[in-house]
């Protein structure tokens, strides 16, 4: 369970979230609200790129603060732009980058990444140059870099925003196989309406916390 | 280094990457102590050998020159007009190897590979504060950053083009250093997110 106690987040003299207390536990939970309303800056509250102003975050008991390697092990985070994310020029090296990272053994690795390009079909992109797959293939092998490093959670800041009909389906796919909890941070409403659980951010506040049938159309009501 | 690596199995690839680096070095540095022609041709084609060993294509052997084919003709055609044909064509062969020696080596050695041999290489140097991983990690960056930089800058000509300000290099340079700062910021971020810690 993921625990935020009493959080406020600011950068100078600019509020971004405001006393914020909330226990995710949820299998399948989504953050949505309009441009600035701080749901991305919640979202990287979850896995400790950014730290609270006051109040505390815990990720299965570890504070954010303190256990920050433990909780980015548990928390993987996948960013809108897949591009600011791949950091390595070939497929098979950027899946590599976390593991090692993480200390995996060589063995571990390469099984690993074998298993990940197996499930999306990517498998012969191994030794590809990275700046050459398409958007969807991008957010996949993002996605994928995240999922080899074995996390509890994955957060996910808007991951279709840039895509494509088609590659919005693919990446819509394969956020709800995933067997993790996703934290998925969204505008887009038609990803959500399986979900267990949606929360409205507006003006750095929780607007409201329910299902979505509930939390949707109160969402809608608010953005007209 | 970008998208240069030709994937294979050949006795080449499988050589690690500090052998290449240095057969590379000791071969560069032959070549410019040897004064004879047939010396250089011989090296040409025992280079030019060594691709059809890594399974290499002759079109791949071609693209190793293409890119400075004019460089070459300049430096044929100055150095016949200053030393004559022998020396020009000594001058020109013995750059064309050596430009093909260090293709064969980005062709057959994977960037990762490359940098972490360059990492190990580098530890001599930690005792003067400077981190290998650090600078591995920096390479890697620079290598995945290069094209999604041209990317960038790609798109703001073309929207300074669209509002007639495509000879301002101002309005080109800014928009591309303010994206490539924040894109920084986020890089940074993704880095962190997984778990690096040098």
């Amino acid at each position: 369970m993921i625990d935020i106690q009493n959080v406020t987040l600011a950068y100078a003299d600019r509020v971004i979230l405001r006393d914020i207390s909330l226990e995710l536990s949820e299998r399948r939970i989504a953050i949505i609200g309009a441009n600035g309303s701080g749901k991305s800056s919640f979202a990287r509250l979850l896995n400790g790129l950014v730290m609270p102003t006051k109040g505390d975050v815990l990720v299965d008991g570890l504070n954010t603060r303190t256990h920050g390697k433990d909780v980015r092990q548990k928390v993987g985070f996948v960013f809108q732009n897949p591009d600011n994310q791949i950091v390595f020029p070939v497929v098979e090296e950027d899946l590599a980058f976390g593991m090692k990272n993480l200390k995996f053994s060589k063995e571990d690795i390469a099984q690993k990444t074998t298993d990940i390009l197996s499930r999306y079909n990517m498998l012969d992109m191994r030794e590809h140059p990275a700046h050459l797959l398409s958007g969807g293939q991008k957010q996949l092998l993002a996605i994928s870099g995240v999922l080899v490093m074995e996390p509890t959670y994955v957060v996910l800041d808007e991951p279709t925003t840039l895509l494509d009909l088609r590659n919005k389906r693919r990446i819509t796919h394969a956020i709800n196989a995933l067997e993790q909890t996703v934290i998925l941070a969204s505008h887009d409403l038609d990803l959500l309406t399986d979900f267990d659980r949606v929360i409205v951010f507006d003006d750095g506040r929780i607007a409201i916390d329910d299902v979505p049938s509930v939390a949707i159309p109160h969402y809608i009501k608010l953005m007209s | 280094m970008l998208d240069l690596y030709s994937p294979g199995h050949s006795p080449i690839h499988k050589l690690s990457p500090g052998v290449k680096i240095l057969a590379m070095m000791v071969g560069g540095t032959g070549l410019f102590l040897v004064e004879n022609l047939g010396i250089v041709a011989v090296a040409l084609a025992a280079v030019i050998a060594l691709y059809k060993i890594a399974g290499l294509s002759a079109t791949q052997v071609w693209n190793q020159i293409r890119p400075v084919l004019w460089i070459l003709i300049f430096f044929l055609g100055l150095q016949w007009w200053l030393a004559g044909a022998s020396v020009a064509v000594f001058v020109v062969l013995r750059l064309a190897t050596l430009l093909l020696l260090a293709g064969l080596v980005t062709l057959t050695t994977r960037a990762s590979d490359m940098i972490e041999s360059l990492t190990s290489g580098l530890r001599f140097l930690r005792p003067l504060g400077v981190n290998p991983a650090k600078v591995g990690l920096a390479i890697s960056l620079a290598l995945r950053f290069i094209p999604v930089l041209a990317q960038i800058t790609t798109e703001v000509r073309e929207a300074q083009k669209a509002r007639g300000m495509e000879h301002s290099i101002v309005a080109v340079a800014m928009p591309v250093a303010i994206r490539m700062l924040k894109m920084a910021d986020d890089i940074s971020d993704a880095i962190d997110a997984r778990g690096y810690r040098p």
